[in-house]
């Protein structure tokens, strides 16, 4: 495999064999390093990229610097299919179908905050369902579960959880429309009956953040976003409802591949072509789980509200919804094919859409600056707000980076460090952490991930995305 | 014998024995491991589930996500396996008859408690990465990726 350098931080996967495109990396020189490294283990994220770029009616594909393994697709890949020739794909979404991160700002400032830190945190975790086998406050039943699966956040919005203006800050407005809620089965909508506003575990989380730095004066006024201001941000997905959708349509995808012929190199990229009727259920599927997702971070940020209702002298009306946005998603959208503008499916696997100005699918108060993306830290680390800009809308349709990415295996950071250690450590930096399980907190260890201040930076300097703001953990909740 | 293998982002699982049944019991426990101790489950009640696939891979994948299902839909923990693999005929939705791979397993466990079980992470499912089930230098072995 040969890759090719075209700028600083731009790099292609030079076509070969069976591959339709070279597909580009943005990183830099030690993520290259690292991405040839790996190529010693016959599953890398390298190799990952090279089978994606088989699949039929590939229009384009991008890594972003938080690219590592993933099942399939890398983790921080986006891929554009044509809706003719192309294929709806498994590994491009994943079961974690439209995991995001909902996120609000507090009237508080910082200081306020940490003068009631231990309270807030208390009643944040006793607030938010987390955890294996909790459930939430809303008990749905099928009909129920077809209205949600429909109507995204706009369900639990009318059930009292939050406000109209709340969707407007939502990516699609909390609702992807043309959902046949058939093609979703009973035992998936069973399975999730009572985790709507759950926050699930593994690296889900809900974080009370400093605004530490501005870095951009006028986005950041745009975004509603000071100095010292305080930032919540909760990232979880579709929980078990999409979890069942993938392991469901996971064989369904692996008989389309025999019915239509399709040749792909590794079993874990069964796909459908997207115009079948295989492709279209999958499809609408997925925009199902996506929904489920918006509903559940909404009823989630809800909650939050609450909480800081609780343990301050504010209104829960006061705490403002920032914004809503996935990063395992299909999607269509409309971007520059071959020099045309045309509308394709996109898939993004731990890539954020991050649309520029004067997008249209841009919350209007924030339409003129770009849209907002938030980058999730881990733990101990910072977060980032960020902005899209126009030219991500030519070179990696629209896409930026998730997080940092994953550097060290879940099994190797458990080998090398303790819940204990990890809640001790960071408490002496000033951050609570309140975990149902410390057994799985080793697995999330800042240190299990690449730095994130270096990925933020290669996007900034790219110019795929901008530095808006950093943000500095000061409680961080966890299932 | 069953293990978690290296995987970056999420957890591999492998368990291996004397037959593929007995791989896949041990690669179920596997799986429970990444959610729970399983030495903190007691085998107090039994289910049984009854699965086929178009191959054993393909089966594989299946049994631990119906195991997975089972843990959110009834709220239950299983430790201990009795897997039985055979193949069967089944006539399709277009009336095509088809080999296919059959399972049956008893399971045995209790429901889930949060003051007696030692809990760790809860898995999103099973995934067709690194999949393989049969038989590899005189042992069976079944494994695959869970994203967790």
């Amino acid at each position: 495999m040969q890759i090719k350098q075209l700028s600083k931080f731009v790099y292609e996967l030079e076509k070969e064999g069976q591959m339709r495109l070279a597909p580009r990396i943005f990183a830099d020189n030690e993520i290259i390093s690292v991405l040839k490294s790996e190529q010693t283990n016959p599953n890398n994220s390298l190799k990952q990229l090279q089978n994606l770029s088989t699949l039929p009616g590939l229009k384009g594909a991008v890594c972003l610097a938080d690219v590592h393994l993933g099942y399939g697709a890398p983790i921080g890949t986006t891929t554009v299919s044509d809706l003719k020739e192309g294929v709806i794909t498994f590994a491009s979404t994943g079961y974690d179908i439209n995991c995001g991160v909902h996120s609000l700002v507090v009237p508080l400032t910082a200081k306020e905050i940490k003068e009631k830190r231990k309270e807030l945190a208390e009643e944040l975790f006793k607030t938010i369902p987390a955890g294996v086998g909790i459930g939430g406050k809303l008990k749905l039943n099928k009909d129920e579960m077809d209205d949600l699966l429909e109507k995204g956040a706009e369900y639990v919005v009318a059930k009292g959880f939050g406000n109209k203006k709340d969707l407007q800050l939502m990516e699609e407005n909390g609702k992807i429309k043309g959902v046949d809620p058939k093609s979703v089965s009973d035992k998936a909508k069973e399975r999730a009956t009572d985790q709507v506003g759950t926050l699930g575990s593994g690296n889900h989380y809900c974080e009370v953040q400093e605004i530490e730095k501005i870095f951009d004066t006028s986005a950041a006024k745009a975004f509603g976003l000071e100095e010292g201001g305080t930032f919540v941000s909760i990232h979880c997905g579709s929980r078990a409802l999409g979890h069942q959708i993938g392991t469901e349509y996971l064989p369904i995808l692996d008989s389309a591949v025999k019915k239509y012929n399709i040749s792909i190199p590794e079993r874990d990229l069964v796909c459908a072509p997207i115009n079948s009727e295989e492709g279209q259920q999958y499809f609408s599927a997925i925009k199902a789980g996506s929904n489920a997702a918006f509903a559940n971070r909404q009823v989630i940020g809800v909650l939050v509200k609450r909480a800081f209702e609780k343990i301050f002298e504010i209104n829960e009306k006061e705490v403002n919804t920032f914004y809503d946005i996935g990063h395992n998603t299909a999607k269509l959208e409309k971007h520059l094919i071959e020099g045309k503008k045309r509308e394709v499916l996109v898939q993004r696997k731990g890539s954020t859409r991050g649309f520029g100005p004067k997008c249209n699918e841009v919350p209007l108060q924030y339409r003129k600056v770009g849209q907002p993306v938030i980058v999730g830290g881990s733990m101990g680390t910072n977060s980032f707000i960020l902005k899209g800009t126009t030219k991500a809308m030519k070179e990696t349709f629209g896409s930026t980076i998730h997080g940092a990415g994953r550097s060290m295996s879940r099994t190797s950071a458990l080998g090398k460090y303790t819940g204990e250690q990890i809640v001790l450590d960071l408490a002496k930096k000033g951050i609570i952490i309140k975990a149902r399980s410390l057994k799985g907190l080793p697995e999330e260890a800042p240190e299990a991930y690449k730095d994130i201040i270096s990925v933020v930076e290669i996007m900034h300097a790219a110019g795929i995305s901008e530095k808006v703001a950093k943000l500095k953990p000061l409680i961080c909740v966890k299932g | 014998m069953h293990e978690h293998f290296e995987h970056q982002a999420d957890v591999g699982v492998r368990g291996t024995g004397i037959t593929l049944s007995q791989a896949f019991e041990e690669c179920a426990v596997a799986l429970t491991e990444i959610i729970v101790d399983t030495r903190t489950i007691q085998p107090k009640k039994s289910h049984v589930l009854e699965l086929n696939g178009t191959d054993n891979g393909a089966l594989l994948v299946s049994f631990l996500n119906e195991l997975l299902f089972i843990k959110d839909k009834k709220k239950m923990f299983y430790s201990k396996f009795r897997i039985k693999l055979g193949k069967e005929n089944i006539v399709d939705s277009s009336g095509n008859v088809k080999e296919m791979v059959t399972l049956k397993a008893t399971c045995f466990g209790e429901k889930i408690n949060r003051n007696k079980h030692a809990l760790r992470t809860d898995p999103k499912a099973a995934t067709y990465s690194e999949l393989f089930a049969g038989e590899k230098n005189g042992q069976f072995i079944a494994q695959c990726v869970v994203d967790v």
